[in-house]
């Protein structure tokens, strides 16, 4: 029988090693696996690499992991925000190493690593910054730079549902890095609101088949949906007004 | 009156853009867009973190962490709303699906160059996020900005001084003195509001503009 299922986070971060590289879901706050980070920190994994869209909002989930001092860089598309103080004093310090990368490709260059592609051109960033020193080709007449994947010791994202086989739903624009996130890393952990049935999600309609998928672990029902329907009550950040 | 409000430059853009379109609009004012854009017809919004279908804000006490946009304020779902992948997402822009996006600029040049995220000034935070995407993948790439930067000076420049977002892709640049085509020859002024002449434009920008202004739109 298979059973992709831990009893709770500290089982389901267990193992990440120091210096390892960390894909982390989410877009800003929305999709963030704020439990499973949180057990990361606890963990105390340190000499991190993160990859994520930003580099943490307000002084919890990602931000509360480089605010713990565990990250050495961070690979992301968009640091800069109006509440990314933590990152912005380590990075003004010289603290943390940023990569950064336009946002299409650092989500082709994590497909590319899960989709066993050995690099790409894309005609994103020719001619700017973010190209320099990188091999460009014309193909067709149009200029190209090659972008190479970024591969993962582990991903951490969050979705709504599981079954024991790790086949995922997810909700809305908290999607957003997740199944890309999930196939490419050597261990996709993955939080969920709750864990059904094997047989209860949809074929048709689940979003990330379970291969992709290592570890599922429920952290219990997000704070404006009740029995799986939305009822509001919180602000943007989710909590209860 | 020499100057249109911001209001009033949104609506001018939404009123360029054709039933069935399917559009971004960056973070900031290109969002005023959708004030205006009349709700008799179906244009689709497309939010980078991933969706088409992008609704108006919610209702008070309706917020939805799960639904941001961009910009990561709370949105809503249209009926026939679509929610996808990031790769998904930038493929839409990358791939070229999306007609039209609307992006905001510190400089565009006459060659339809673009930079909008950096001013290199050291110190400061660098951020991209899918600028340089929408601004190579976008069959119509559109800038919203004042002509005039606070500092007085022009934002339509011979050549960029500041970082690119992307070489030659701005398509047309809506600001609040004109409405100027990029074209091989350089920027042409398309229609002029109040008192400003495509002579008095060329004046403030400090380049040689051609006058379209009697053509046919």
């Amino acid at each position: 029988m298979i059973d992709k299922t831990v009893p709770d986070v500290e089982a389901a971060v267990a193992g990440i090693h120091d210096g390892a590289t960390v894909m982390i879901g989410g877009f800003g706050r929305a999709g963030q696996p704020v439990e499973l980070i949180d057990a990361l920190i606890a963990h105390g994994a340190s000499e991190l690499t993160i990859v994520n869209n930003n580099a943490g909002n307000g002084d919890t989930g990602l931000a509360a992991l480089l605010a713990a001092g565990r990250v050495r860089k961070i690979i992301c598309s968009f640091p800069r925000q109006h509440d990314s103080w933590v990152f912005d004093d380590l990075y003004r310090a010289g603290r943390i190493e940023l990569e950064l990368v336009p946002q299409g490709n650092l989500a082709e260059r994590i497909r590319a690593a899960g989709a066993g592609v050995g690099a790409f051109f894309s005609p994103t960033g020719v001619g700017t910054q973010l190209a320099e020193g990188k091999e460009t080709r014309v193909i067709n007449g149009r200029t190209y730079v090659l972008e190479y994947p970024i591969t993962a010791d582990v991903a951490l994202i969050s979705a709504l549902k599981a079954d024991r086989w790790g086949n995922l739903v997810f909700r809305e624009t908290a999607r957003n890095f997740g199944p890309v996130m999930a196939t490419a890393a050597d261990r996709t952990i993955v939080q969920v609101d709750e864990i059904v049935p094997l047989g209860a999600l949809d074929p048709e309609t689940l979003v990330t088949p379970g291969i992709f998928v290592e570890r599922v672990v429920a952290v219990g029902e997000r704070a404006w949906l009740r029995d799986g329907v939305f009822v509001g009550g919180v602000d943007i950040e989710g909590a209860v007004q | 009156m020499s100057r249109i409000s911001r209001d009033e430059l949104a609506a001018r853009i939404a009123a360029d853009i054709p039933e069935g379109s399917y559009v971004n609009l960056g973070i900031g004012a290109p969002t005023l867009v959708a004030n205006y854009m009349p709700a008799d017809q179906e244009i689709i919004l497309h939010t980078e973190n991933g969706m088409l279908g992008m609704g108006a804000a919610p209702a008070e006490g309706e917020i939805d962490p799960d639904l941001i946009n961009a910009g990561k304020q709370p949105v809503t779902a249209q009926p026939g709303a679509a929610y996808f992948h990031h790769a998904d997402s930038f493929a839409m822009m990358r791939g070229g699906h999306l007609d039209v996006c609307v992006l905001g600029a510190f400089q565009v040049a006459q060659n339809g160059d673009l930079a909008n995220w950096s001013t290199g000034a050291p110190g400061a935070i660098p951020a991209i996020g899918g600028a340089m995407d929408l601004a190579i993948g976008a069959r119509n790439v559109y800038v919203m900005t004042d002509l005039l930067a606070k500092t007085g000076e022009s934002k339509l420049v011979a050549s960029c001084t500041y970082p690119l977002t992307g070489v030659g892709c701005v398509t047309r640049v809506y600001t609040d003195h004109a409405v100027f085509d990029v074209t091989p020859g350089g920027f042409a002024v398309r229609e002029a509001f109040g008192q400003n002449t495509a002579a008095s434009l060329s004046e403030l920008t400090g380049l040689t503009l051609i006058d379209a202004t009697s053509e046919e739109n």
